[in-house]
């Protein structure tokens, strides 16, 4: 395995990086080996039948039935020998080990969300255990997005209403790039957009723009130890701490900030500054105080009321917030004055 | 078998006989003044005007096309935002994109210089259908009209490919841009019905299917995927349009749809379609690369063959886009694997294309740098493909910049180039003026560069993980992107160059003559600009299309390699010079 990449490549860090690039660089050197053929060749021709002098009758040769069978056939067996390799290694990599850990991923406009066995969650940043296979079962809530991180070689649409599987194993510890790779649009903004992800989870406050670009995240592959911290870790989340701060946790890490302000300022979504207990006009003309029930129904349910002057683009948490998360929300609304 | 028929006489040849040369004179009635009048263009049924009229539309979606191109380009400059959001970043790629594919190349070829080329090449007056050959321009208007309505209302952020539930889902004006796509469609399967019927019943006395130029086969084999695939194009975007103004949930997975069928149906036509764009192209590169080098093709039955071999084959690939998204192992071997199948015809070409260069007598002149440039760009493109065709590596590269530039290397490199070879090549029939060669080598150079330069990037960018369709990067990639964006202005560079010395040559270039390339092919007989009928007499076939090896024209007079000379001369525009003491070949056929 390479950990570094190569002028084409970039770092190999799955088990199956090392094959992929083998065929990569196998049909790059015979691409190599054809174009310098076919340039090459007809460079020559070019430069030693240029025209000159007075005009001639040239040649008549137009067949030559050991050349023509040489160019059909040689190339025939390569592409024969590149799409036997291709299929074996895309085999190899179809069907899971039976011991692999099982990840649950849903994408969402515009973010990924990742549950662990034992009910844990992350956002955003996926850790999985070094040198054991993984399996991701994957769906979306919306449009299609397509999980795909680079330096695993790997790929895979993930569709709303069914569940497409992905199964890789890292062997080497490291933080990976994530990315979409299947176009799912963007929110109108017209706030100034940097995006600077250096490899490390991202803090969504960072963006005021939002969208296929920068749906992305990092694979987290780290000890086997670390990885049941981390399970215990975000199991406990919250314990130890107040609600409002909790609370103002999951604003960050769920994604809320990226469309709601807590300062008052305009977002692709209402600000929540004095939001608990306003008087919400909704797109249908009827008005409603924005209670506990309300904002819960916001929260699951984010069609069911859309606020009068905005777009119903807010992705639902159903599943994805507990009961005892959406309260930790509810009391840190209520701070925001 | 043998594409010419014998001259009459087999005297003693005089080798290479200096002929008279006639400073050509331009004729005084041709297609473009007679009949006059702007009514006579409107109603004009006339093949060599609507290609004309044609190539002025799509040309003028060309400039749109790339200012979108450019403007995508400057913004990924930098990671950062440079001067528009990503919401206008998706409005601008997917209008480059649907304009480029609908409006600018598929009609490209076959129905700009193919209606202009394709019955002068095989001798008849007219396409068998006029009228509807007139009909498909106006349905292209109507059609681009509506691309055009939805730019100018609010725009389409879906991407050119349109994949639900995205595109039934968001807002912006997709309906009226599939309604134009969708009209756009009947415009390519008139031009194809037309094609198929012209070639079958108009062509000269004497001209065989295996003595047409291969151009001809091109557009054949072309007209026959138009006529067969647009149709499924036409049913996917009216159910899309019905999906979203209706919901009637056939690709909605809340009802119970499935997008990924969506997925099916657009590449069922989508992928025969990128030969719709190709083949032409192949076409013309066999013409120039013959013509300009003055030497028989080599291997016109298996260019001829591997035309249609190409159409047949080419509805069977769709898959090939699909390989992530979930279709079964199953499918995706067996669509892997023709792939690769439809890629060997593709290569067989080019090597025959080389083969035609052995022995010949090369002119560097603007189309054969075209030809020359495309020889490199599209071997590039189609190797590229094999990448792509390969399971376990599209995996990782597919919707990655590295497709980016793979369909740019086929569409731009191998269709655009043969496109601008062609024009160069035609450019003296349909004005009768050449343009300045100088500035031709120049603005090719810069073509040829800043393409590359665009380009080649991208298959790095890509394969190192850039995904496409971003309106923003991770920092890794600035280098690259920046150094593909400065090639993109190259390249516009080159194409304002162009623009200028073409439109100035339509009035002041130089008297083209009947055949300033000394091409065997029909057109190349009767005066230039041709005249309103084409052919004042029935042509006849006194060499075939190919036969450098014994005939040499410039148009007045014709050398055989073993006979004297004989003149070309129906001389209606007045200057037709008959070469001294000339016998008239007959056909023998
Ligand atoms: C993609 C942008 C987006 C994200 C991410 C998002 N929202 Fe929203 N949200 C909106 C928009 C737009 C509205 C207004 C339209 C509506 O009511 O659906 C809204 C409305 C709401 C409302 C009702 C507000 C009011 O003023 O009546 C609540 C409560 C809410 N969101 C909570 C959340 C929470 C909690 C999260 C994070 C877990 C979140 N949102 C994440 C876009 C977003
Ligand atoms: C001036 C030269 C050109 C430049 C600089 C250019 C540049 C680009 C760029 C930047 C994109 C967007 C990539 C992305 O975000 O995914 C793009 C997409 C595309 N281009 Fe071009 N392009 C050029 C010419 C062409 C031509 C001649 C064609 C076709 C004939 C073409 C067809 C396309 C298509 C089909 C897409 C995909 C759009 C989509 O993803 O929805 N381009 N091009
Ligand atoms: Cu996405
Ligand atoms: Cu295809």
């Amino acid at each position: 395995m390479n950990p570094n990449g190569t002028l084409f490549m970039p770092p190999q860090a799955s088990t199956s990086a090392a094959d992929v690039d083998g065929l990569f660089y196998f049909i790059y050197y015979a691409s190599i080996l054809f174009f310098l053929l076919v340039v090459g060749v007809s460079g020559y021709f070019a430069y030693v039948y240029r025209r000159q002098g007075a005009p001639k009758f040239t040649s008549g040769i137009a067949h030559n039935v050991q050349l023509e069978f040489t160019w059909t056939v040689i190339p025939t067996m390569l592409v024969f020998l590149v799409f036997v390799w291709g299929f074996g290694s895309y085999l190899n990599n179809s069907v899971a080990p039976k011991d692999a850990l099982q990840i649950k991923v849903t994408g969402q406009k515009w973010f990924w969300a990742f549950d662990y066995p034992g009910g844990s969650n992350s956002v955003d940043t996926l850790v999985v255990p070094a040198g054991k296979p993984v399996q991701l079962t994957m769906s979306s809530t919306d449009v299609i997005h397509s999980f795909y991180v680079p330096d695993f070689r790997m790929k895979q649409d993930v569709v709303p209403n069914r569940y497409s599987l992905l199964w890789f194993e890292a062997p080497n510890e490291g933080v990976y790039t994530l990315f979409c790779t299947e176009y799912c649009g963007a929110v109108t903004d017209t706030t100034e957009a940097t995006w600077k992800a250096d490899g490390q989870a991202k803090s969504a406050n960072k963006f005021k723009q939002k969208g296929h670009f920068n749906m992305g995240g990092v694979v987290k592959v780290v000890s086997t130890r670390q990885y049941e911290a981390f399970l215990e870790s975000s199991n406990k989340m919250g314990e130890g701490i107040s609600l409002e701060v909790y609370g103002e946790q999951l604003y960050n890490s769920k994604q809320c900030a990226t469309c709601h302000s807590v300062n008052g300022s305009a977002g692709n979504g209402p600000t929540w500054k004095g939001i608990y207990g306003r008087q919400e006009k909704i797109s249908d003309g009827t008005s409603v105080k924005a209670d506990d029930n309300y904002i819960r129904e916001s929260i699951l349910e984010p069609g069911a009321k859309v606020v009068a002057g905005y777009q119903n683009i807010m992705p639902t948490y159903q599943g994805q917030l507990k009961d005892k998360q959406i309260d930790a929300i509810i009391a840190y609304m209520k701070t925001i004055k | 078998m043998s594409i010419y028929t014998e001259p009459i006489r087999q005297t003693p040849a005089p080798t290479a006989r200096p002929t008279v040369r006639v400073k050509p004179v331009m004729p005084e009635h041709h297609y473009l003044n007679s009949p006059k009048g702007i009514m006579s263009w409107i109603y004009t049924v006339d093949h060599k005007r609507i290609g004309l009229m044609y190539f002025f539309a799509i040309m003028m979606f060309f400039t749109i096309g790339g200012i979108f191109a450019l403007l995508l380009r400057t913004e990924l400059l930098h990671p950062e935002r440079d001067f528009m959001t990503a919401r206008t970043y998706n409005q601008f790629f997917t209008l480059h994109g649907a304009i480029m594919v609908f409006l600018f190349i598929i009609p490209s070829i076959p129905a700009a210089l193919g209606n202009f080329v394709l019955p002068l090449m095989i001798g008849a007056k007219d396409v068998a259908f006029p009228k509807l050959n007139l009909a498909s321009w106006y349905v292209y208007v109507v059609g681009s009209l509506f691309a055009v309505f939805s730019i100018v209302t609010g725009g389409v952020e879906t991407g050119w490919t349109f994949y639900t539930p995205y595109s039934t889902t968001t807002n912006g004006s997709v309906i009226s841009m599939t309604l134009g796509v969708f009209i756009l469609g009947f415009s390519s399967i008139f031009t194809g019905i037309n094609f198929i019927v012209t070639v079958h019943k108009l062509r000269a006395p004497g001209m065989t299917f295996f003595k047409m130029p291969l151009m001809v086969w091109a557009l054949y084999a072309t007209a026959i995927i138009q006529v067969l695939a647009t149709p499924v194009l036409g049913i996917t975007m009216v159910l899309l349009i019905l999906e979203r103004a209706l919901g009637i949930g056939i690709f909605d997975p809340a009802m119970g749809g499935d997008p990924v069928l969506y997925q099916h149906f657009f590449w069922f036509y989508s992928h025969p379609a990128v030969y719709i764009m190709i083949l032409p192209g192949m076409g013309i590169i066999s013409e120039l690369i013959s013509a300009m080098s003055h030497k028989k093709i080599f291997g016109y039955t298996p260019i001829a063959y591997s035309s249609l071999g190409i159409a047949l084959i080419s509805f069977l690939v769709w898959g090939h886009h699909m390989f992530t998204s979930g279709q079964s192992e199953l499918s995706a071997t067996i669509f892997s694997f023709l792939t690769f199948l439809v890629g060997i015809p593709s290569g067989i070409k080019v090597f025959n294309w080389m083969a035609t260069l052995y022995k010949g007598s090369i002119s560097f002149a603007a189309p054969m740098l075209y030809t020359l440039t495309f020889m490199f760009t599209f071997t590039i493109g189609g190797l590229t493909g094999i990448f792509l065709g390969a399971l376990s590596v599209d995996i990782h590269l597919h919707d990655t910049y590295f497709v980016v530039a793979h369909f740019h290397y086929v569409m731009m490199g191998g269709t655009v180039m043969a496109f601008l070879g062609g024009i160069h090549y035609w450019w003296p029939k349909i004005w009768g003026r050449m343009y300045d060669e100088f500035w031709a080598k120049i603005a090719c150079a810069f073509v040829f560069v800043g393409f590359n330069m665009t380009f080649f990037t991208q298959f790095i960018l890509g394969s190192k993980g850039m995904p496409r369709r971003y309106y923003s990067y991770l920092d890794q990639y600035q280098p690259l992107h920046g150094f593909s964006s400065i090639g993109s202005y190259i390249l516009g560079l080159g194409f304002v160059v162009m623009a200028v010395y073409l439109i100035h040559s339509i009035r002041n270039g130089k008297i083209a003559g009947k055949n300033p390339w000394g091409a065997l092919t029909l057109e190349w007989t009767i005066s230039s600009p041709p005249p309103t009928h084409n052919f004042d007499e029935t042509p006849k076939l006194i060499y075939g299309a190919y036969d450098y090896d014994r005939v040499m024209t410039d148009g007045e007079n014709i050398t055989f390699k073993d006979v004297t000379t004989v003149s070309n001369g129906d001389d209606h525009n007045g200057n037709g010079h008959n070469g001294n003491g000339s016998k008239r070949a007959k056909i023998e056929n």
